[in-house]
């Protein structure tokens, strides 16, 4: 298949995607809402938590990994309701290799994250957000790899739910990954603190440490990201075989 | 092309037929597969927004599409009503026209009949004949003749040289001929009052049963 036609394919899914209604309200709307309730109230703290970060550049990462979540996770969504009205099968008939099909998903799925993200931005930088601009760019490079565990995820699930249980499970999903990542307010110590170093959406959080300059994820965070992004990677490829080898 | 199944969302008709024919080497031109498949006149429509056989033709254009040198179709009709199972025949037709070749499989054997040129039956899992329709009818041999005949035993009607069966439907009777010549030249020689005479070669369906020997009509 040439560049040409998957790019022909490649348009049409995202034209799609802008059109769910649902896209907006949950990766876009939601985060900035309540990114301007949250950081609004709190523009003047220069040091949230003891981070040493403002509290308008933290929450406006933490508001930003919740919304580029969901956004790579609804890929998922597509996927299950897909499957539901057996258009994958459709699709299986058709030249379109599964590569490409998934290829087509974590594209939009990343379409959709940077458009949140720029939202976010824009929000920020009116509360007060400021960095250099080698800071945003780090920034923005950090949390777009660290949604790759969550495309996997997104396929994975989408193979394995229907769309009437995805809806809630990645809602829930999502809400619980965002607490323990410290999305809301930062965990700076106990059980939490912890545990949430080995979850993908705690480092998506710690990519505003760009903001304290020098490196912004340790070693661990890469490899807390390989290591999920391996064993979700996997799981995706057990849920669409399992699920391709039954007519 | 898929007997069962629904469309993805949110894409008009045209845009859905376009995104599939994206996937292929050599597809068919977007609108004249809108124009062939009838779902022209609804490719602005956002694909959720159909009805049962608007789907259903969809679903063939996302079919044609792709230009395919054999199309498969397993009981493509099933879903339409009278109309729209006109309306894709003659769809089909048009397409196998410019040199395509469309296998279907059917339990309606009037489609076959109508519309196939060439038709296998299989009883049981084994061909059980197979050719051009019209042959496949004539092997049978028998004809139907019916006529506006009221009063007559029914059991003299059988008798008439050429019949091997009668019947009857209200006013009407319906004779099976082995040689329908011999049939109507007795009729009329025995009863001239007769009217609203047709005679008509047995259907595939008949001929299905007499090449299967099975009276109940089980299944194609």
């Amino acid at each position: 298949m040439s560049a040409g036609i998957s790019l022909t394919y490649l348009r049409y899914e995202l034209l799609r995607t802008f059109r769910n209604r649902r896209f907006f309200i949950l990766s876009l709307v939601f985060p900035l809402v309540l990114y301007l309730l949250i950081a609004g109230s709190t523009r003047n703290e220069h040091n949230l938590g003891g981070t040493g970060i403002s509290a308008p550049v933290y929450f406006m990462v933490g508001m930003a990994s919740w919304g580029t979540m969901t956004a790579m996770l609804s890929c998922g969504a597509r996927i299950a309701a897909e499957r539901a009205v057996g258009w994958n099968r459709q699709l299986r008939i058709t030249p379109l290799s599964p590569r490409a099909y998934f290829r087509a998903k974590v594209l939009t799925g990343y379409a959709m994250a940077i458009l949140s993200l720029a939202v976010l931005y824009v929000a920020g930088a009116a509360l007060g957000a400021s960095l250099t601009a080698g800071e945003w760019l780090k920034m923005t490079f950090l949390i777009l790899v660290g949604l790759v565990p969550f495309a996997a995820l997104g396929i994975a699930l989408g193979h394995v739910l229907t769309p009437d249980s995805i809806g809630p499970a990645l809602g829930g999903g999502v809400a619980l990954l965002a607490f323990l990542g410290g999305t809301w307010f930062p965990i700076t110590s106990g059980f939490f603190f912890h545990l949430g170093q080995y979850l993908p959406s705690w480092w998506l959080v710690q990519a505003s440490h760009v903001a304290l300059g020098g490196h912004s994820w340790p070693a661990k965070a890469w490899i807390v990201m390989a290591v999920w992004t391996a064993l979700l990677s996997l799981l995706a490829a057990r849920a669409y075989t399992r699920d391709t080898g039954r007519v | 092309m898929l007997q069962t199944g629904s469309l993805i969302r949110d894409l008009s008709v045209r845009e859905l037929v376009a995104m599939m024919a994206a996937l292929y080497p050599e597809p068919l031109a977007i609108e004249e597969v809108l124009e062939l498949t009838g779902t022209a006149e609804f490719a602005g429509q956002r694909t959720q927004k159909l009805s049962g056989g608007q789907t259903q033709r969809v679903r063939a254009a996302v079919a044609l599409v792709s230009n395919p040198e054999l199309l498969v179709l397993d009981e493509p009709t099933v879903a339409l009503d009278v109309e729209g199972r006109q309306a894709f025949w003659h769809t089909m037709r048009e397409f196998a026209a410019r040199g395509k070749t469309i296998m279907f499989a059917t339990h309606y054997l009037e489609e076959a009949d109508a519309y196939a040129d060439r038709a296998v039956l299989m009883a049981h899992g084994r061909v059980v004949a197979d050719g051009p329709t019209n042959e496949l009818k004539a092997m049978v041999g028998s004809r139907t003749l019916r006529a506006t005949l009221p009063g007559v035993e029914l059991p003299a009607l059988a008798a008439l040289p050429g019949v091997s069966a009668a019947d009857r439907r209200g006013e009407a009777i319906l004779l099976t001929c082995a040689d329908s010549d011999a049939a109507i030249r007795a009729l009329l020689a025995a009863y001239p009052q007769a009217r609203d005479i047709e005679i008509n070669a047995a259907g595939l369906e008949q001929a299905f049963l007499a090449l299967t020997g099975e009276p109940d009509g089980a299944a194609a």
